[in-house]
């Protein structure tokens, strides 16, 4: 398969210069910020003297030349360095890396959650259209759509946790108490589940709605006429022909907004004290840790060109017609 | 011998925003077993309308309104319930549409499309289904069916993809086949290689046709009967030879003159005077009057019944029977 | 006037766009006249504190005694001043971008466009939030920031938009009249794109409310101004006892984005017909 392989080869290619571009940003970033990493230690020590701040800068290397600077920030980013937290006094990749696969773990349960309820609602609503369950789904998305993320996890909260105390309210799993592998895998379930929902609702919307439109006018061509006239059921013809040619938009749909779920999980996070990098966002905020904050952005970022990368190749094996463009 | 189909005053109305508007009016006709029956007219004559109405594959999106009755094999299509209807389509009705690009699904390969009517009227396994598709393209004449059997549509030059279509629409050995304007999208020197493929196999396999199309060349070549359309409805019907011959309806003499020059007579290019009435301004009277050149004052006034000639050869015009011109 | 008139016409026939229309002025009112009827300030400590609603305080007190109904006032103008403030610049900055890259073409669009796409690939609320924490959160640096993570979609359609008409004949003619670059861009294209980028822009205006109201929900606001993210976030302490009091703010938010897009729909509904309608 030389034609599939040259277009992974290519795509994969096409992230180098993104990366860089992204530490470019972060640098600039980091030398918007008044203030430096001198006189944040000479403000924690309790004020110094001038002398001891240059001394202080000069031994971090900020008095060399800006592009220098920037050199060494890439060199530092090769080897898994995004510099130290001041205040939680670790590496600041090691505080990330702890974290990442919490958010992983919530942001994929989310969008698969979002993607498949998200479809089948669209499917639903398009095979039924006019009928009452087409306006139901669609009023229900518009609700889900305008609803904001962390109001939506509080009042769940209220619900489940608090009137009905069937869920938990906080946290990935049950702590101090000894479990099973299973038992485990159990108890992180019943965690992750209202955080899921929370996360994955507004997404579930938008999907929903555009998989409809997408059916609708899928609706239109003329090869569902042909698979009509074949003798095959209106359930087949919707759920087999129609949808595989309707589900493209939304998948790239989906593909793009890995980013906007990111900044989503940092507020359901946040309400659900969940340990991910989204926590670890709002517990840098309320310490000032820029060094941290900047160290999040740059990984999240590279996470969303990684996971964009994945979703084009596997756009390009979904579409027949894609990979020999 | 009974008739294979019966068509008695087969009408379609779709409403519209400026009011219903009636896209064929009246048509009735019949079939009989291995016969050829072409419905020939201008864009707007209602032919195609009247193709899809036959097993009702106009969608219900459309509103339309279907009236009449179309007796096919002693059944009322139009009464039956849908999941009797969709035993009839594919299975003893196949039909083929004009542009095999858009009425093929673009997300699936020819042979998995190929089996399907297979699969869904005879059970076949997917291994007995895909076998009998290879043999299938074998039969429509493409090269290398093993091959070809897991391409996609886009993989295939026009003239192929219409043998798939033509292919499909045979599967199942139905007893009437319906073609939509099988060659218009196809490049000249593939028409005659299409044409030709569509009457050998209607021979081999004992297939009425009923053939719709504006292009008179082609009626020549395949067709037995032919029933002429104007402004949604028949206006002349009778054997090919008679039709062409002796054309009684001023308007199929107009046609023909203008096929004549076509085939190259020289001279200038006879015009029919005026242009197809829209279908929300349709005169009183006799549609083609206004355009007519032998026009009388009766003409404007009612509608004018079919008055047959010889056998079988009718004509909705006051002057049948006439000496001609 | 004509225009208007057929506009309002077409607008007119969607019943929830009406309705959300309806609803987005009651809120407008309320942000506008509210506080000037209810003057109290949203920042004075005048009840006992997580008092439920009652005959005094309509919507009751929050967590260290202040006036909801008070804040709920004074957050809708700091809510919809954002909203619509960040949706106009990300608007303006998309709409130059996307012009310039999309009637230019080549190494210009190449070049703007590699920025466009970079900007979409960082994950937009974190962006914010880095801005605003090192710019210390304030109206005007939240605004710069929503609207700074948000113009990239904006470009993106207008590029679309210039892409589709600078190849029309129209602008061929104008170009053989020897109109000059600007005048095309600004007097001929820039009308017939306009529909599209006012569609986008009234639902940027939504999606600005939602990221204010996360961003306030986090503790970046302005500490001048009360905003209901905000007043959701300081509620969340007593979830157990007083739910009302992060949930009253939620609901205004809920339902001024609701409307917000609803009137956003029915815009693109009457600026953009499409060909199958019934």
């Amino acid at each position: 398969m030389p034609a599939k392989l040259w277009f992974v080869l290519k795509r994969v290619l096409q992230v180098v210069p993104v990366v860089l571009a992204i530490a470019a940003l972060n640098f600039l970033l980091l030398h918007l910020a008044p203030g430096d990493a001198a006189d944040i230690i000479a403000a924690q020590s309790g004020g110094a003297s001038p002398e001891f701040v240059a001394e202080l800068r000069r031994s971090f290397g900020l008095d060399r030349p800006l592009y220098q600077q920037f050199l060494v920030y890439i060199a530092r980013l090769l080897t898994f360095d995004l510099g130290w937290s001041n205040v939680q006094q670790r590496p600041v990749f090691d505080l990330i890396a702890d974290r990442v696969p919490a958010t992983l773990l919530l942001m994929m349960t989310g969008i698969t959650l979002a993607l498949i309820f998200g479809t089948l609602l669209g499917i639903l609503a398009a095979m039924r259209h006019r009928r009452w369950t087409d306006s139901v789904v669609s009023v229900l998305a518009l609700l889900a759509y305008a609803t904001p993320q962390f109001w939506l996890g509080l009042m769940l909260i209220v619900l489940f946790s608090i009137t009905f105390g069937i869920l938990p309210s906080g946290g990935m799993m049950t702590i101090g108490a000894v479990m099973s592998a299973g038992a485990r895998a159990l108890d992180i379930a019943r965690h992750l589940l209202l955080p899921t929902l929370t996360l994955g609702l507004f997404y579930m919307a938008i999907y929903a709605r555009l998989m409809r439109s997408s059916m609708l006018e899928v609706y239109t061509h003329e090869y569902i006429t042909t698979a009509r006239a074949k003798g095959l059921s209106e359930a087949r013809v919707g759920l087999v022909h129609a949808a595989s040619n309707a589900l493209l938009p939304v998948v790239t749909l989906a593909g793009v907004q890995i980013g906007h779920l990111l900044g989503g999980s940092i507020l359901v996070e946040t309400v659900f004290g969940w340990p991910g990098l989204g926590r670890l966002v709002f517990d840098a905020l309320l310490q000032r840790d820029l060094n941290l904050l900047l160290g999040i952005l740059f990984v999240s970022s590279v996470v969303v060109v990684l996971i964009n990368l994945a979703v084009d190749l596997l756009y390009g094996f979904l579409d027949p017609r894609i990979v020999h463009k | 011998m009974s008739a294979l189909l019966q068509v008695e005053g087969l009408s379609v109305q779709f409403p519209t925003l400026r009011g219903d508007v009636a896209a064929l009016e009246d048509l009735s006709f019949e079939m009989r077993e291995g016969e050829t029956v072409a419905l020939v007219g201008e864009s707007g004559s209602g032919k195609s309308t009247a193709a899809l109405a036959l097993s009702r594959l106009i969608p219900e999106s459309t509103g339309c309104i279907i009236s009449g009755r179309v007796v096919f094999e002693g059944r009322n299509l139009l009464g039956l319930p849908l999941h009797e209807l969709r035993e009839v389509r594919g299975r003893r009705i196949g039909m083929i549409f004009q542009d095999p690009m858009m009425a093929l699904n673009p997300v699936f390969t020819i042979g998995w499309q190929l089996a399907e009517p297979l699969r869904k009227h005879f059970g076949l396994s997917n291994r007995a289904a895909r076998d009998r598709a290879v043999e299938l393209l074998g039969h429509v004449a493409i090269a290398a069916p093993e091959q070809r059997i897991d391409q996609y549509p886009h993989n295939l030059s026009g003239g192929m993809r219409q043998r798939v279509m033509i292919a499909m629409a045979l599967a199942c050995r139905p007893s009437l086949l319906i073609a939509d304007e099988p060659t218009t999208a196809l490049d000249v020197t593939v028409q005659a290689q299409v044409l030709s493929l569509i009457k050998t196999l209607k021979d081999e396999l004992g297939t009425a046709v009923l053939l719709i199309t504006h292009d008179l060349g082609v009626v020549w070549e395949i067709a037995q009967r032919v029933i002429v359309m104007y402004a949604g409805r028949k206006v002349e019907e009778g054997t090919a030879a008679h039709v062409f011959d002796d054309p009684q309806h001023p308007y199929a003499r107009e046609l023909l003159r203008a096929a004549a020059f076509a085939s190259g007579e020289g001279g200038r290019l006879p015009e029919i005077p005026g242009s197809v009435p829209s279908p929300f301004e349709i005169p009183s009277g006799c549609c083609f009057a206004p355009r007519c050149t032998s026009a009388r004052e009766i003409c404007y006034a009612a509608l004018p019944p079919l008055k047959s000639t010889k056998h079988g050869h009718e004509a909705a015009c006051v002057l049948v029977g006439a000496a001609s011109p | 006037m004509t225009a208007l008139t057929d506009f309002w016409r077409k607008y007119r026939r969607n019943h929830t766009a009406v309705f959300g229309l309806l609803m987005l002025i009651v809120v407008l009112i309320a942000a506008t006249i509210g506080p000037i009827i209810y003057p109290a300030d949203p920042f004075d400590m005048v009840g006992r504190p997580a008092s439920p609603p009652s005959a005094r305080f309509v919507l009751g007190t929050d967590v260290s005694g202040r006036d909801m109904l008070a804040g709920l006032l004074h957050g809708a103008r700091v809510s919809l001043l954002i909203g619509f403030l960040a949706s106009l610049g990300a608007t303006l900055v998309g709409l130059i971008v996307g012009a310039i890259a999309g009637y230019y073409g080549r190494a210009v669009d190449t070049i703007l466009m590699r920025c466009t796409d970079f900007f979409l690939t960082i994950p937009s609320f974190i962006l914010a939030i880095v801005i605003i924490a090192i710019f210390r959160p304030s109206v005007a640096t939240v605004t710069i920031a929503i609207a700074a993570v948000s113009w990239p979609q904006v470009a993106r359609l207008a590029r679309a938009e210039f892409i589709a008409h600078r190849d029309r004949e129209y602008v061929l003619a104008c170009r053989a009249l020897g109109m000059s670059d600007f005048e095309i861009i600004t007097r001929q294209i820039l009308p017939n794109a306009l529909p599209s980028l006012l569609v986008v822009s009234s639902l940027l205006v939504a999606t600005s409310i939602l990221t204010e109201s996360g961003l306030s929900f986090l503790g970046l606001s302005d500490p001048n101004v009360i905003s209901w993210g905000y007043m959701v976030g300081v509620g969340r302490t007593v979830l157990r006892g007083a739910w009302w009091m992060p949930a009253i703010p939620g609901i205004a938010i809920l339902l001024t984005v609701l409307c917000i897009n609803l009137v956003g729909e029915g815009l693109n509904e009457a600026l953009n017909p499409r060909l199958q309608r019934r």
